[in-house]
């Protein structure tokens, strides 16, 4: 049997497999720190953390070379804007995280100046909740997402609320601190 | 003789409240004055307030839970300081809530500009002679004043939709 007439299926997942093992080890983030969970976020990147044992120790500082992006702190409306065209500036394959309560639902900011979850303007991947997370809940998410990258899987969705889709069911409706010890405690 | 005191001298009907504790003196004063007060109090070689350190705004209402009314909602709040003497003086301006305007301080000390923009986009105080009177927190589609009392909490604004 020649080469070519070989089943392409087989051949072309397999191929998946090795783009996707090849992918997550290699994580090229960029940081998008706006707030006080960056200084969590860079301890989980210290050595005592050290996040590069997961292949996810190189921080890019351009979103062109950078295939996931950490929003890590709360996003006003007036940042919203410079978030969505750093997002769409990034290549494609590309994964979202969201880092800390502010980004996955508003947190405790239910008011005039606060974007309530990042997912209403970018579709999120992985929802890290805590306020900061600790680096171990973070490096739990990190391998989430290594999971996620495996599979090929990306989020393209928005979160609706009408149709109580593109978010975890326990992290809708607002900030509560159940629903985010759900989300930890239902992921790990 | 002491800030408060060269001021009462010299502007006594326009000072409607004066005290000062601890060294710190404030004087509420007439909103009509508020320019000719301004240019003494930096002019006067004896004050040299040459350095506007902060501009901000007070809405009284529902003040104490609503148990205390003022006459006028609004107080325009200035902290100058002089930096020759080393001595502050803390400046209160009533506002009303029918007419919100004040006199802009932006001529005499520069600093005056944001710190007024601020105070215009965060309570929906006008100031009279501003050169450039924008949001600055804010964006421009941005409804209402929101450290205004009576700003809900809640409140959605029509550009980032019913979520948000």
């Amino acid at each position: 049997m020649s080469f070519m007439s070989a089943p392409t299926n087989f051949f072309t997942s397999k191929l998946n497999d090795a783009l996707g093992w090849a992918r997550k080890f290699s994580i090229f983030q960029y940081p998008f720190v706006t707030a006080c969970c960056g200084m969590e976020y860079m301890a989980t990147n210290c050595s005592h953390y050290d996040q590069d044992r997961f292949g996810a120790g190189f921080p890019r500082f351009s979103p062109r070379q950078s295939d996931v992006l950490f929003v890590v702190g709360t996003i006003s409306h007036k940042m919203a804007p410079v978030l969505k065209t750093v997002h769409d500036q990034m290549c494609e394959p590309k994964w979202v995280v969201a880092f800390g309560v502010c980004t996955c639902t508003g947190g405790f900011y239910d008011n005039y100046s606060t974007v309530m979850g990042i997912d209403t303007i970018i579709p999120v991947d992985i929802y890290i909740p805590g306020c900061p997370p600790r680096p171990e809940n973070v490096l739990d998410g990190l391998m989430k997402l290594q999971d996620k990258i495996q599979k090929g899987e990306q989020s393209r969705t928005l979160y609706d609320p009408a149709k109580k889709t593109g978010r975890p069911a326990e992290l809708q409706g607002g900030y509560t601190i159940e629903g985010h010890i759900k989300h930890i405690e239902t992921n790990t | 003789m002491t800030t408060l005191q060269i001021l009462q001298e010299k502007f006594a009907p326009e000072i409607t409240e004066a005290h000062a504790f601890r060294g710190d003196e404030t004087a509420v004063i007439r909103p009509a004055s508020l320019k000719t007060i301004a240019l003494f109090l930096k002019d006067a070689p004896e004050l040299d307030f040459n350095f506007l350190m902060d501009l901000s705004a007070v809405d009284y209402l529902f003040y104490a839970g609503g148990r205390i009314q003022k006459e006028f909602r609004f107080e325009v709040v200035y902290h100058f300081f002089s930096l020759k003497h080393n001595h502050r003086l803390r400046v209160k301006v009533p506002v009303d809530e029918k007419s919100p305007e004040i006199d802009s301080l932006t001529d005499l000390w520069p600093s005056a500009n944001w710190y007024e923009r601020e105070v215009w986009d965060m309570f929906g105080i006008k100031f009279k002679g501003h050169p450039d009177l924008r949001r600055i927190l804010m964006y421009e589609e941005f409804q209402g004043h929101p450290l205004r009392k009576d700003y809900s909490v809640n409140k959605r604004q029509p550009l980032v939709g019913p979520q948000n």
